[in-house]
């Protein structure tokens, strides 16, 4: 439905100014297929563990079905402040250094309304998740992109920072696990990025959300880098970790003083975090450990699955640790990531997102996500097996003429 | 060795090649270990999960507390045996409490199974007693939960 051009005129320029995300578009296409094996999710598979819901129905039951305070309940900042504290040694103060958000979606909005001026500069390493540029934009910033490739592990370096730093660079994005790429970041890249941070008085955001998804080495939580708890707004939440993307739910970590200027905007444009959500949150945290480490196991099979599966069909692509994301690289194919995906969509019936859905830096990949079964995934990898080794013999497929000759094989494609 | 076992228990279709995927394991290793586990009868075999009553089959299943004397020497495991050689019987445990040995048994009919309880078993020496219990519904199943298996409601697309 197009809005009517005078209504159209009327709309602050700067919302008019971003788009649509790409992944809403190709969702459009998606939504109008049956039988679509679909590897474009991004969230988990697995329905909320039962413990969890079972505290929300019970919650509901005694009653609590009004307000919090606008923090959020104490105890579950308390049981945050724990986590953090046991995970990472990290301290912050439940009473005012943490806020309950709606979900890190709301926490990275709040952060980057509390810390932005116009004119700001923000560095968003690219690919990345579809929310930082356009969040920093309605802040009245700007994004610089920090272009990260397979070469270098999708990750971001002190010398990219240092680069990309102008007098106007206000903060830092960071977000390993990395959607989409599924790449983490050690600690020592952090180390020497901090240092770069603290040298020019900048400000990190980091989305941690995948923190827990981490299959090989430790994550590292930038909040206890030395001398980064306070420069930091830790982002992260329930979504992902504990399977709980529709409650809505998250937090955000930081000085008091960011932390008390986020709080303001969060009163009066949210009041507070729903409390039905919220205690189901504290359930996970206090008793959702074991389930949740299932869960991690679970992934990390399927992630080795997926990415023998594309050996095997000779598509390359770099090793994810993290996240539940693959992101290989499909250019030896000729097509465009959005070529590459619609006409797979179109053929196989497997649906995964053009790369350049998360920044031109993700053109020549397609993310796909392993939260899907174990099933899901092998015939989706038979599927794209069988669109590439037709791509490969040069002929796309005319559905209704194919005549199941073995096609001539020419080598394009190569195994990393 | 635990893992693959965990696996092949929740789905027992996995191919040595998938599991040797998900567990970074050679392919060939992995089916070796399944071929020592089933010849250990660690593996004791593998089955599929149906539920009769959506293909209109009449499956009539009974639960019977069974009260038995042990015997000289061999003490239950004599009688439980002679329980369990019936083809009938599905599954045997051993309990503790107020009775002693759980039978499954399986028929076609509500009759077949009350006779083979009152014919067969309730004659059987050592057997003292025995209480019957028809299923009248089976909600979950190894499990598996027979009537909603939550499955996906995802939307196709999401960032
Ligand atoms: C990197 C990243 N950050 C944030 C979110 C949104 O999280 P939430 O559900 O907590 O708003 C997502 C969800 O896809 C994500 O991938």
């Amino acid at each position: 439905m197009k809005t009517p051009r005078k209504w159209q005129d009327r709309i602050n320029p700067s919302v008019q100014e971003i788009p649509f995300s790409g992944i809403r578009r190709f969702f459009d296409l998606v939504s109008e297929m049956k039988g679509v094996i679909s590897l474009g999710v991004g969230e988990p598979d697995f329905v909320t563990p039962w413990h969890i819901r079972e505290a929300c129905v019970y919650s509901l039951e005694k009653g609590y079905t009004m307000y919090t305070s606008n923090k959020g309940m104490l105890e579950l900042r308390e049981e945050i402040a724990r986590y953090l504290a046991e995970t990472y040694r990290v301290v912050f103060d439940p009473r005012n250094e943490i806020l309950i958000t709606v979900g890190v979606s709301e926490g990275l909005d709040l952060a980057m309304r509390t810390i932005l001026c116009p004119g700001d500069e923000v560095l968003i390493p690219e690919p990345s998740y579809v929310s930082y540029a356009p969040v920093t934009k309605l802040a009245g910033a700007r994004p610089v992109h920090l272009k990260t490739s397979a070469e270098n592990g999708f990750v971001v370096t002190a010398g990219m920072v240092e680069k990309a730093v102008t007098s106007r660079t206000k903060a830092l994005v960071l977000c390993y696990p990395n959607n989409p790429t599924g790449a983490t970041i050690d600690r020592q890249h952090l180390l020497e990025i901090a240092e770069v941070v603290r040298k020019h008085d900048l400000i990190v955001v980091s989305d941690e959300i995948y923190d827990r998804l981490t299959y090989s080495g430790e994550h590292t939580c930038v909040s206890a880098l030395p001398g980064m708890r306070d420069r930091t707004i830790l982002l992260n939440g329930f979504s992902k970790s504990y399977a709980m993307t529709g409650w809505r739910v998250g937090y955000a970590a930081g000085n008091r003083d960011f932390i008390s200027a986020m709080t303001k905007i969060h009163q009066y444009t949210m009041l507070c975090a729903p409390i039905t959500a919220q205690a189901a949150a504290l359930e996970a945290l206090k008793n959702g450990r074991p389930g949740m480490q299932r869960m991690v196991e679970q992934y990390n099979r399927r992630r080795r699955l997926l990415l023998q599966g594309f050996q095997e069909m000779g598509l390359p692509c770099f090793e994810p640790r993290g996240a539940f994301y693959a992101f290989p690289d499909i250019s030896n194919t000729g097509m465009s990531s959005e070529e590459f995906a619609q006409e797979l969509l179109q053929e196989e019936k497997v649906a995964v997102v053009p790369g350049n859905a998360f920044g031109d830096q993700g053109e020549g990949f397609v993310r796909c996500s392993y939260a899907a079964s174990v099933e899901d995934l092998t015939e989706a990898l038979r599927r794209m097996g069988r669109f590439l080794k037709r791509r490969e013999s040069g002929g796309r497929i005319l559905t209704a003429f194919f005549t199941g000759e073995e096609p001539k094989k020419e080598g394009i494609y190569q195994t990393l | 060795m635990k893992e693959i076992l965990e696996l092949l228990e929740n789905d027992a279709r996995l191919t040595p090649r998938q599991i040797a995927a998900m567990l970074d394991l050679e392919e060939k290793t992995v089916a070796g270990i399944i071929k020592d586990l089933e010849e250990k009868k660690v593996i004791l075999g593998y089955f599929t999960l149906v539920n009769w009553d959506k293909v209109g089959e009449e499956k009539v299943t009974a639960l019977i507390e069974v009260k038995i004397s042990p015997q000289r020497e061999v003490g239950f495991d004599a009688v439980a045996e002679r329980v369990y050689r019936f083809p009938e019987v599905r599954t045997v445990r051993l309990v503790s409490g107020t009775y002693d040995l759980l039978v499954l048994v399986q028929g076609n009919t509500l009759k077949e199974v009350a006779e083979f309880v009152s014919q067969k078993l309730a004659l059987l020496e050592n057997v003292l007693s025995t209480t019957t219990h028809f299923v009248l519904k089976t909600y979950k199943h190894q499990g598996t939960i027979v009537e909603d298996g939550e499955e996906d409601r995802r939307l196709m697309i999401t960032p």
